[in-house]
């Protein structure tokens, strides 16, 4: 792979655009008001659906009473599992068949009259406004056989069963023996930690609007996951997937909450198949949070054995997580504990409860978030322990290869990161007594934690079209959640293709183009720019091949490695040609390449890669926060993230992914949860009122900083940037809150109460 | 109704809200709905020049009045001075939040104007990044573009000031 | 929302008849409390009486140097408002520490007193409540109840009530002014809001066909000395834990005039009389702050999610004061 990439120095002199602040390409339609998102498109004839949702957590229906929501003026038809045309069960999963991961859970909505969760649809209502449906659903009466039902995770925890593990994510590990090292370590902590489940709330609500023409399907879908959702639609309703095209041109945030198909989405298409109209399902709020699964809740245990002099002789980290009955994502909590530190035994081992809940599902850096809370707290206070600096006793045990298996990694500079940093956030005037630094009735506390997400790369097939006039037309269906998704895949192609940025428009969004990756693991950016390099190069082969027919090409006899693409054209030294020329002499209107990925041999590469390297983004956070001496109230005052995630596309954008993970971890830190009652495992808070995400008030300025080496294993040397910002923001807020107030708080989020 | 300068004439029934009445009937979608319980700001517009969430807002309620959307904000081409620097600033990721915090900040500005003062208002008057912040709370972004918003709107205000 | 007839009388003796005899009518103000209760169904008006065009919108001095406030000034207006900055700097404080610019530009001073409670089990029809079906329990008393009351409940409901300004007004001695086609009358603020009880679905003195006309506050000059202190989950935009509404007047350093109310802690807005009691006349200082805090929470009936508000309140009450006292730690 390294050789794959080698000319990325090379082609730095070509550079003009990769790696500047350039302004999103789509602005101007997001500020005007010309982006049009789900939910607002309309068809002649559209319907509105409304959910109604089970209220309690096990059960069978016994009874549904639909007459007062048909008797609702403008009720066009009222689905439930004794009236709605069948759909075909969810696929089995299989990594052969990455789609199949795409269904959110395993339930056959309104196939069947088994309730799984408290919340899941038992009934659709269709009618001619989104008022009327919303208010019939409130009139239909269900009644149920209630099941018992397990939906206390904590009360759960001692009944959870290792997890197994995979190819991609093994579920536990050992080197050494670390429970014994521990037990001989002069130094040591062993610390519980507890996370709650999150959610992803983008402020967004998934909507759909579908359309039938006959057996042809449109869908008009909030996604980050096209293909994934048009295979998904053609399997459950048996149709072929030419058949449906699904357009998502906008997506009003994702987080991994809209990579899976979701009980909406289903029942949007079954109600217009079942109602023969056009149909809008646009989720409310409390649908959002009663039908999309959420990021699990976990305990922890991290214990971390160390020498007098700070290095690390052994390291536990275990955990629970939940997955529910009807699916759920295992996340790999522990992920962190294989790739931070050097220490000499380690001991992993995630387990899992099974729960009669909504399955859960991955929310920005799975397993990394919650699983980096714990090790760095752990870290944090293994430093305390040793009246150690914990910036340097994470250099102290800062691997030169990957902890678990020696593995290389092909690219880390987290000790630059950490030097850049601290200097920049003057830690060293930082005093280390706990609760020694004051301003007014403000105690202040300073705190670190390491940042880390693994990288990798999808299959993206793209092409590349030029017309004769110039303008380039990159066509992929990757999905705009808000990265920039086309403003950087247009900067990458102008330079390759040396012409102007604004010659460069990049189509996506629509199930018509070649298919993209998904919007999630940090790989939309790197996959799209591996296939736009790869259809950019084949593009100039093409011209390449053009020029040299004739005898006047100057270009005649070249080779493409020895040719720079510059100034709308190719050329080699004060020699060279413009596109434009070439088409013409030609007598061609266009040029078009591109290819795909096939997924075997994807998967071969893929696993080749992993037993090469260990690649990942990393970096460094720096927090400051300020703690009322009184009411415990915690702010974040001041906040610094160095980051090594290889090469910065845009520096805009990339500014913008790093800093709106750290947002999001700042509400993971200090106050988001969502609150399941653990009698009925319904959720209580439902709602953006009492589901606390940071607002403007919360968030102080960010700082953010990154290295800017390339990896070379990466297409153009870039890491990924969508999560390692969340990773380790909730632990250097929980030191930092440590330093401030002397107390360790191992139970997230960080709320008052537990300060007084 | 007046909306961004055209009369509209509408036949709702009383229960639609301002938000449904605006992106349903009128086909203006500028206005987003997040939440529709008043805890997002997404859906904010000005109804006669104050900021509202239209959300809350039942269209009947506004019969008359003067409704301003993220649509209305630009003259022709030329984008509102907010518009361009939350482009300029990077105020935005996934762009849903945007239309909501670019009609908060517009009223936000002439509320600071008109001397209206806040949760952190200090006696100076000045409008501090503080200011801006705790001003600005009732639109939630979920993007964290947050240091861009208030970036813009700072180089908007200081234009201003000129 | 269910379907519901819409009217918009122009003066207070038209909206009071159209209210008069009709159970099914609810008045409108900003509506950012009751058209979101009727979103989620748990308000159903068959008739639905908007008071915004009501000419109840002004702010006028009242002899003696009081001021009377309409019921229909705007939440906005009424924190910008000079006199109330300067004369109760803890009701525009208060109103300033609640919900959105946006929200305070819609909400009404009527609707704010008359707001209901944001308990999570009251808005959910799978739960039983009390409060939204009267004799159907309350499932918040055994369940999550982080959010809820700790002073003045009932083993009926527990619910805290969510209002800010009702808290200054608690503790300035509004007084609140109603209109019915029986006439006008005037309660006073810390008698307007009811205990739960076993009826904790009649929150308020109010009867349901009467409209609030105005908020009268009395002439109180030390309350230009006076503080408004929240505490919340988040910075801003958010529903308080514990809030604090305080005037206090001290001279050689004794207390000569005291007022003290508590938010987010109480099932209605809780007046300190208690404190005030062992404040009034005694030392002012730490020591006596704590007692007073201490003897007014003596009473707290806890529960396990909520415990932790007897503490917060106490701490609260005490920096609110010490800062008064010693303007200390305004930052
Ligand atoms: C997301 C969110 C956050 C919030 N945060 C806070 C907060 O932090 N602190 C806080 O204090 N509040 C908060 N609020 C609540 C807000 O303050 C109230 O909703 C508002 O004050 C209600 O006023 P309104 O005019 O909109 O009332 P409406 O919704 O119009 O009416 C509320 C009630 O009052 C009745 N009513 C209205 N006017 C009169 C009248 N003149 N006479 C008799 N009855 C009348 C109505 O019939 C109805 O029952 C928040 C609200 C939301 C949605
Ligand atoms: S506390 Fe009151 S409002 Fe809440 S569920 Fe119980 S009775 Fe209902
Ligand atoms: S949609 Fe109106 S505030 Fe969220
Ligand atoms: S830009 Fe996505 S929510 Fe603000």
């Amino acid at each position: 792979m390294t050789t794959k990439y080698a000319e990325t120095e090379q082609r730095q002199a070509a550079v003009k655009h990769v790696g500047r602040p350039v302004d999103r390409v789509d602005g101007r339609a997001k500020t005007t008001g010309e982006a049009r998102y789900a939910a607002e498109h309309r068809h002649p004839g559209m319907a509105h659906a409304a959910l109604v949702h089970a209220t309690v957590a096990r059960g069978r229906i016994e009874s549904l009473d639909t007459e007062a929501a048909r008797a609702v003026p403008g009720v066009i038809e009222v689905l439930t599992h004794e009236n709605a045309p069948p759909m075909k069960p969810a696929p089995k999963r299989s990594l052969l068949n990455l789609s199949s991961l795409a269904s959110g859970t395993t339930v056959s909505y309104l196939g069947t009259d088994e309730v799984h969760w408290n919340g899941q649809p038992v009934a659709v209502v269709v009618a001619e406004t989104p008022e009327a449906a919303r208010h019939a659903a409130t009139l239909v009466r269900v009644t149920y056989r209630e099941l018992p039902a397990v939906v206390d995770f904590a009360a759960e925890e001692p009944n959870a069963v290792q997890q197994k593990g995979s190819m991609i994510q093994p579920a536990g590990g050992d080197k050494g023996d670390a429970a014994v090292a521990l037990a001989a370590a002069p130094v040591s902590v062993d610390l519980r930690f507890t996370t709650p489940p999150h959610h992803h709330n983008a402020i967004e609500p998934h909507a759909t609007v579908a359309v039938w023409d006959g057996d042809h399907l449109t869908v008009h879908e909030s996604t980050q996951h096209i293909a994934w959702l048009r295979r998904h639609l053609a399997l459950r309703f048996g149709i072929p997937e030419r058949a449906i095209r699904v357009l998502s041109p906008y997506v009003g945030g994702g987080f991994g909450g809209k990579y899976a198909v979701w009980a909406g989405t289903l029942l949007a298409v079954l109600a217009a198949r079942a109602t023969a109209r056009p149909v809008r399902l646009a989720l409310t709020r409390e649908a959002v949070h009663r039908t999309v699964g959420a990021r699990t809740p976990t305990v922890q245990r991290v214990a971390l054995g160390a020498d007098a002099g700070g290095d690390l002789t052994a390291l536990i980290h275990t955990s629970v997580a939940m997955t529910s009955r009807i699916g759920g994502m295992p996340e790999g909590v522990v992920s962190p504990s294989r790739h931070l530190y050097d220490a000499a035994t380690i001991h992993l081992r995630q387990r899992l409860v099974r729960l009669d809940l909504l399955a859960n599902t991955s929310m920005r850096a799975p397993g990394d978030s919650v699983g980096s809370f714990a090790l760095e707290s752990a870290m944090d206070e293994l430093a305390c322990e040793l009246g150690m600096d914990p910036v340097e006793l994470r250099m102290r045990n800062e691997p030169a290869r990957n902890p678990m298996d020696g593995k290389p990694f092909s690219h880390r500079m987290l000790r630059e990161a950490y030097e850049v940093g601290a200097e920049r956030f003057g830690w060293r005037e930082r005093d280390p007594g706990a609760g020694s630094m004051r301003d007014g009735r403000w105690l202040v506390g300073m705190g670190v934690a390491t940042a880390y997400h693994p990288s990798m790369v999808m299959p993206a097939a793209v092409t590349v079209r030029m017309d004769a006039g110039g303008e380039v037309v990159v066509r992929c269906a990757l999905q705009e959640i808000g990265v920039g998704a086309a403003t950087v895949q247009a900067q990458i192609a102008a330079d390759e293709l040396g012409v102007p940025l604004e010659a460069v428009r990049v189509e996506i969004g629509d199930s018509e183009l070649p298919e993209g990756p998904g919007a999630g693991g940090s790989a939309q950016t790197a996959s799209g720019a591996e296939g736009v390099l790869a259809a950019c190069r084949k593009l100039k082969e093409s011209a390449l091949a053009l020029a040299r027919r004739s005898p006047d090409s100057p270009l005649r006899g070249r080779r493409l490695d020895d040719l720079e693409a510059r100034d709308g054209g190719l050329h080699h030294g004060g020699d060279g040609e413009t596109y434009a020329a070439i088409l013409a002499r030609a007598g061609r209107d266009h040029l078009e390449a591109g290819g795909r990925t096939g997924m075997l041999k994807f998967l071969a590469r893929a696993l080749n890669d992993r037993r090469r390297w260990v690649k990942a983004a990393c970096g460094a956070h720096f927090c400051e926060v300020r703690v009322d001496q009184d009411t415990g109230e915690v702010r974040v005052s001041r906040w610094l993230g160095v980051f090594d995630i290889g090469r910065v596309i845009n520096a805009k954008t990339a500014a913008a992914q790093l800093r709106g993970g750290i947002v999001m971890g700042i509400g993971m830190a200090l106050s988001e949860a969502s609150q399941v009652d653990p009698r009925t495992g319904r959720i209580m808070n439902p709602s953006l009122a009492e589901y606390h995400v940071p607002v403007h008030a919360d968030v102080p300025p960010i700082d953010v900083q990154w290295l800017d080496v390339p990896d070379p294993t990466m297409p153009l040397g870039l890491l990924g940037i969508g999560e390692v910002g969340i990773t380790g923001v909730a632990a250097a807020v929980a030191n930092a809150v440590r330093h401030a107030t002397g107390k360790r708080v191992a139970d997230l989020p960080i709320t008052l109460d537990k300060l007084l | 109704m007046r909306v961004n300068g055209a009369v509209e004439s509408l036949d709702v029934q009383p229960w639609v809200s301002l938000l449904d009445a605006l992106r349903d009937r009128l086909g203006v979608t500028g206005p987003k709905k997040g939440c529709d319980q008043g805890a997002c700001g997404a859906c904010t517009v000005l109804a006669d020049g104050v900021r509202i969430n239209a959300c809350l807002a039942l269209a009947v309620q506004y019969d008359g009045r003067e409704i301003t959307t993220v649509e209305g904000l630009a003259s022709g081409e030329e984008l509102h001075p907010l518009q361009a620097a939350f482009i300029r600033h990077d105020g935005l990721q996934c762009g849903y939040c945007t239309p909501g915090q670019l009609c908060s900040a517009v009223a936000m500005l002439a509320e600071h104007r008109a001397g209206m003062p806040s949760a952190v208002t200090e006696r100076s008057g000045e409008l501090t990044e503080a200011e801006i912040r705790e001003r600005m709370s009732g639109n939630l972004c979920r993007c964290g573009a947050y240091n861009g918003i208030v970036d813009a709107i700072r180089d908007v205000a200081a234009q201003e000031a000129r | 929302m269910k379907p519901f007839a819409y009217v918009k009388p122009a003066d207070v003796a038209g909206a009071v008849r159209a209210v008069s005899g009709e159970p099914g009518a609810k008045f409108l103000g900003g509506g950012t409390n009751l058209v979101d209760l009727m979103r989620e169904g748990v308000e159903r008006p068959d008739t639905v009486v908007d008071v915004t065009g009501l000419p109840l919108d002004t702010i006028d001095e009242l002899p003696g140097g009081g001021l009377r406030i309409g019921a229909l000034v705007r939440n906005g207006t009424l924190t910008a408002d000079e006199r109330v900055r300067a004369r109760y700097p803890v009701l525009s404080q208060a109103l300033l520490a609640g919900a959105s610019a946006q929200l305070r530009n819609m909400a009404t001073v009527g609707g704010n007193l008359l707001q209901r409670t944001r308990c999570p089990y009251f808005y959910d029809h799978a739960a039983a409540c009390n409060k939204r079906e009267p004799g159907g329990g309350c499932d918040a008393l055994g369940g999550l109840n982080r959010s809820h009351a700790v002073l003045g409940v009932s083993g009926s409901c527990i619910a805290a009530h969510p209002s800010d300004m009702c808290v200054a007004l608690a503790a300035l001695d509004a007084v609140i002014e109603v209109e019915s086609v029986r006439g006008t009358r005037r309660i006073p603020m810390t008698g307007f809001h009811r205990l739960p009880g076993d009826t904790p679905e009649i929150e308020t003195e109010l009867a349901p066909d009467e409209l609030v006309t105005a908020v009268e506050l009395p002439s109180a000059p030390f309350a230009a000395r006076s503080r408004y202190r929240k505490v919340r989950d988040r910075a801003s935009y958010a529903f308080a834990l514990v809030s604090v509404a305080a005037a206090l007047e001290v001279r050689d350093g004794a207390v000569t005039a005291v007022r003290l109310a508590l938010g987010g802690v109480g099932a209605k807005p809780w007046r300190a009389h208690e404190a005030e009691r062992i404040l009034l006349g005694g030392p002012a200082g730490e020591e006596s702050f704590t007692r007073a805090a201490e003897a007014e929470l003596a009473g707290a009936d806890v529960r396990p999610g909520n415990a932790f508000k007897v503490h917060l309140a106490r701490a609260t009450v005490v920096a609110t004061l010490r800062e008064l006292n010693t303007g200390e730690g305004t930052a």
